[in-house]
């Protein structure tokens, strides 16, 4: 008996509804994001992320209202991130429904942030979501990851929905995050979100093997053996994926019923 | 009615929906002539060992628990940290928990569970070692959601219902009389948690 791989559809939500395209049929409102919450929890779907991609402050009461529908008709872990700055930011997330947090930028510029969050509602709730860039050049006293070619290379922290540089060592950052109290690393590679071509093995093995909470390896998915990999090769204790599932090429029950043939244990749909 | 404890810190929303899904009554309160009159009562928990009982003192609510749960033999259900508030102690946290479970709390034993992360996060079994009304329906296969990074040692006073193996086992629900813990939230566990907490509220009549 062991836990199981965690499989989990992430939602980006825009002034309350789901931005990416979705191609479900039998939704009434394909841009609800707890109409496609509750689909994906039918599915099997063992945990579902709400990323809020507006994070404005005026939008903040609408999240919170999906938050609670939500909060309502699913019976799994929810975790919400996104705007998320402060601690009462977190207080009225997790009382609307939510079960953990992620933060990212907030973290990078505040650390101490992770402490405070985890001493008041325990490290469990709190999940760093860490976006990285790869560098090929000239890295110093960063981390060095291996790719697939023997190649070395670092990977860069980066902020503001991927659009801002750091300089900040990404292995360095996970462990330090860790240290602070964070439960778990969410982890995304601008390398492969969006290509299909899979997860970013190296720095999702590295960062994994490098810290002792748990790594969700985030962008890239595009067939079901990339899931596979993903727990295999890159160490990952959950994978999480958007469009191969909004977009209807895949179901999570595919997913599971692949994983379970190749006897990697998930939680039976 | 099935009462769930507001102490400012569990996501008692959760269970109160569970129980709406299932069509019975609760009620999310922190007062105490509700907790006095209850007829099964809930201890939810999300946050930190100190937090909850830092909650639960400065919100006068261990005098009138103690009456209800100890006195009257209210049932009770203790959910993650509220299970782990039963203890004595705990590793992760100064103050003094309850103390009606003789147990304390300590954090997984890093050098025991090999590559594992910690929290243990994730879905699971419960390993049934005792029948017992509360998993009433379960064969031990279900799986529940947990995430946790500490855990009940043996408890001396308590009965193990079932335990829950992560590197090696540990105790994962509990039972003394009326007193129920369980480690594992079965609030986020789908159909198999929602078992449990309908088993638990027949206990209130």
């Amino acid at each position: 008996m062991v836990v199981t791989c965690r499989i989990i559809p992430c939602l980006d939500i825009k002034d309350g509804r789901v931005v990416k395209g979705i191609n479900f049929l039998g939704l009434n409102d394909a841009g609800d994001p707890v109409e496609l919450a509750e689909r994906y929890n039918q599915q099997g779907a063992d945990e579902v992320v709400f990323l809020d991609i507006t994070a404005s402050k005026e939008n903040r009461s609408m999240l919170i209202d999906t938050i609670r529908r939500a909060a309502d008709r699913l019976f799994l872990p929810l975790t919400v991130g996104g705007g998320i700055r402060t601690i009462d930011d977190i207080v009225m997330t997790l009382r609307a429904g939510a079960d953990k947090i992620s933060i990212n930028t907030s973290a990078v510029e505040n650390p101490l942030l992770i402490k405070e969050a985890a001493q008041v509602f325990g490290t469990q709730c709190i999940v760093v979501a860490i976006d990285v860039r790869r560098h090929t050049s000239r890295y110093d006293d960063h981390t060095p990851v291996q790719l697939s070619d023997g190649q070395m290379c670092w990977y860069e922290v980066m902020t503001h929905g991927g659009s801002r540089s750091t300089g900040i060592d990404a292995v360095k950052w996970a462990k330090l995050a860790e240290s602070y109290g964070a439960g778990e690393i969410l982890l995304t590679s601008m390398e492969t979100d969006g290509t299909k071509n899979g997860f970013d093995i190296p720095i999702t093995r590295t960062i994994s093997e490098s810290i002792r909470i748990p790594v969700i390896a985030s962008g890239g998915v595009g067939t079901l053996e990339h899931f596979y990999d993903g727990f295999v090769f890159g160490k990952a204790d959950a994978c999480l994926a958007a469009s191969v599932f909004h977009y209807g090429e895949m179901t999570i029950r595919d997913v599971k019923e692949y994983l379970a043939g190749r006897e990697i244990p998930v939680r039976p749909v | 009615m099935i009462t769930i404890i507001d102490y400012k810190t569990g996501n008692s929303g959760s269970i109160h929906n569970v129980y709406r899904r299932i069509g019975l009554e609760s009620r999310i309160t922190s007062s105490p002539t509700d907790i006095l009159d209850a007829d099964a009562l809930i201890l939810p928990g999300v946050g930190s060992f100190d937090r909850a009982m830092q909650n639960l003192e400065e919100m006068n609510l261990i005098p009138v628990l103690e009456e209800s749960v100890l006195d009257q033999k209210i049932p009770f259900l203790g959910i993650c940290v509220g299970m782990q508030v039963l203890a004595h102690q705990s590793e992760e946290g100064n103050r003094n928990g309850l103390g009606w479970i003789d147990a304390s709390i300590q954090k997984f034993e890093m050098s025991l569970i090999g590559e594992k992360k910690v929290p243990h996060m994730g879905w699971n079994n419960l390993l049934l070692r005792k029948n017992d009304p509360v998993t009433m329906g379960l064969n031990g296969t279900e799986r529940f959601y947990f995430v946790h990074s500490y855990h009940y040692t043996i408890p001396t006073n308590a009965e193990i219902l079932a335990t829950t193996s992560y590197g090696y086992e540990f105790p994962s629900l509990i039972k003394k009389e009326n007193i129920y813990g369980i480690q594992c939230h079965p609030e986020r566990s789908h159909s198999s948690g929602i078992a449990i907490l309908r088993n638990f509220a027949t206990m209130g009549g």
